[in-house]
């Protein structure tokens, strides 16, 4: 369930950030609590609460007082926005490093990039896209 | 809150010329489940028999709820010290049973009952005739359906089957959610009662080696490899546990805060980091120095 990487907290937010951006969890929909989350994954509640405290700082949960935690408006496209961010410094610029290290040249990197792009680009247009589900995928038990 | 809290001020027990513990300083939260980890012969069972005030520490000072527990019949009331030996070898498995409900204003005669049948006991059989993992299984029983303010298991699950101890961590758990209180859990399978751990105490020599939030410590556990000289140089202050060398790279394992921007910094020097489970972390903190094949060991 949990690999033995990170700290769990840390396991647990970055996987309900996933479901978000994913559309597993929309906008508005509650989350387990804190309880359920230690139960079904079997983990200290503190622990649970710890990713949630985390998730409450950066705007992808709200909490209602006495009623549990919900998915905030705008979590998605914040996470998107933070994840775009990150994309040319955690993603694409260890690629370059690594291109130069072994050898490959900037012409053939771009030629690469632009027939990647043409090929997903068919491939868009033969089928159409509908990334985000319309109905929510899983439902979730009140507190 | 809802349990007992623990404080140890300069805890310390002698037996003769033997320090079982030299001075221990540490605290239990209350409403939490903490890990107090450490090798055989640490003095895990010593302090928590200090705590239950089964012994009397030989200097410092016990509070339980902010009182000395010693002859202390509230305070008292409120523990549960429960181990795999069983301390009442010639009775029936059902008169522990008894005995916990006559003695305990918190114990739950459902929840007995029912991990009586899922750990298959048989309450005719007397404690002595027990196997070692139905004593164990025996002992969670009892730990778990006390719901003591103050419940200190020690190395319950020693000689259990990995389902059986399994099983016993999803009902302590399971238990604890609906009736939060003090756990304190003993144990030296680290990797199996990791994640049931909000606080972690670790103990070596009698002594208090780490306490730390379980999260904390997994984020400070840190394993670095690279080139050995920029391994060096990003590693800088922090306390190494060990060091290893193979040709002109170094793995080094270390424990402590290398700052926010560690990542960016070991990306640009092309050092890798990985993160430590805390089972690895324990043994690199309470493995025995002074063998000579490991320069720069710490300590």
């Amino acid at each position: 369930m949990f690999h033995g990487r990170d700290p769990i907290y840390v396991q647990i937010a970055d996987r309900i950030r996933a479901d978000v951006v994913e559309g597993t969890l929309r906008e508005g929909e509650q989350v387990m609590s804190t309880n359920q989350y230690a139960a079904t994954y079997r983990i200290n509640p503190a622990t649970a609460a710890k990713a949630f405290a985390e998730l409450v700082a950066d705007g992808v949960l709200v909490k209602q007082r006495g009623i549990g935690m919900f998915v905030s408006d705008g979590a998605r496209e914040r996470l998107l926005a933070a994840r775009r961010a990150r994309y040319f410094d955690d993603v694409l610029a260890p690629a370059l490093t690594e291109a130069r290290r072994i050898g490959i040249d900037g012409d053939e990197l771009v030629e690469r990039v632009r027939a990647a792009l043409a090929r997903d680009d068919a491939a868009a247009s033969a089928a159409p896209a509908d990334p985000v589900p319309t109905e929510p995928a899983r439902t979730e038990v009140g507190a | 809150m809802t349990g007992f809290g623990v404080e140890l001020r300069d805890v310390s027990v002698r037996f003769g010329a033997t320090v079982a513990l030299g001075g221990v300083t540490a605290a239990f939260l209350p409403g939490a489940i903490s890990g107090l980890l450490g090798r055989n012969g640490s003095g895990k069972t010593t302090l928590l028999s200090t705590i239950a005030a089964f012994r009397r520490p030989s200097g410092g000072s016990v509070r339980v709820d902010g009182e000395a527990p010693w002859e202390n019949p509230r305070v008292l009331a409120g523990i549960a010290l429960v181990r795999e030996a069983g301390d009442v070898p010639d009775v029936r498995v059902g008169e522990v049973l008894r005995y916990g409900a006559a003695m305990r204003s918190t114990w739950s005669g459902e929840v007995a009952e029912r991990l009586l049948a899922r750990f298959d006991l048989p309450r005719r059989k007397r404690v002595e005739h027990l196997s070692r993992g139905q004593r164990g299984a025996l002992a969670a029983v009892v730990g778990i359906a006390s719901r003591a303010p103050l419940t200190l298991l020690d190395e319950v699950t020693l000689g259990m089957d990995a389902p059986a101890r399994y099983a016993c961590y999803d009902e302590l758990l399971a238990d604890y959610l609906a009736h939060p209180r003090t756990v304190v859990l003993a144990s030296h399978l680290i990797e199996e009662v990791d994640r049931l751990l909000e606080h972690v105490i670790v103990l070596d020599r009698g002594r208090v080696l780490v306490a730390d939030e379980a999260d904390a410590l997994r984020a400070r556990g840190v394993r670095v490899s690279g080139e050995a000289e920029r391994v060096d140089a990003f590693v800088g202050d922090a306390r190494v546990l060990r060091r290893e060398t193979l040709g002109r790279s170094a793995v080094v394992t270390l424990y402590g805060d290398l700052g926010s921007d560690a990542r960016a910094r070991a990306r640009e020097k092309e050092i890798e980091m990985h993160p430590l489970p805390l089972q690895d972390l324990f043994v690199d903190l309470t493995d025995r120095p002074g063998s000579a094949d490991r320069p720069g060991g710490a300590r």
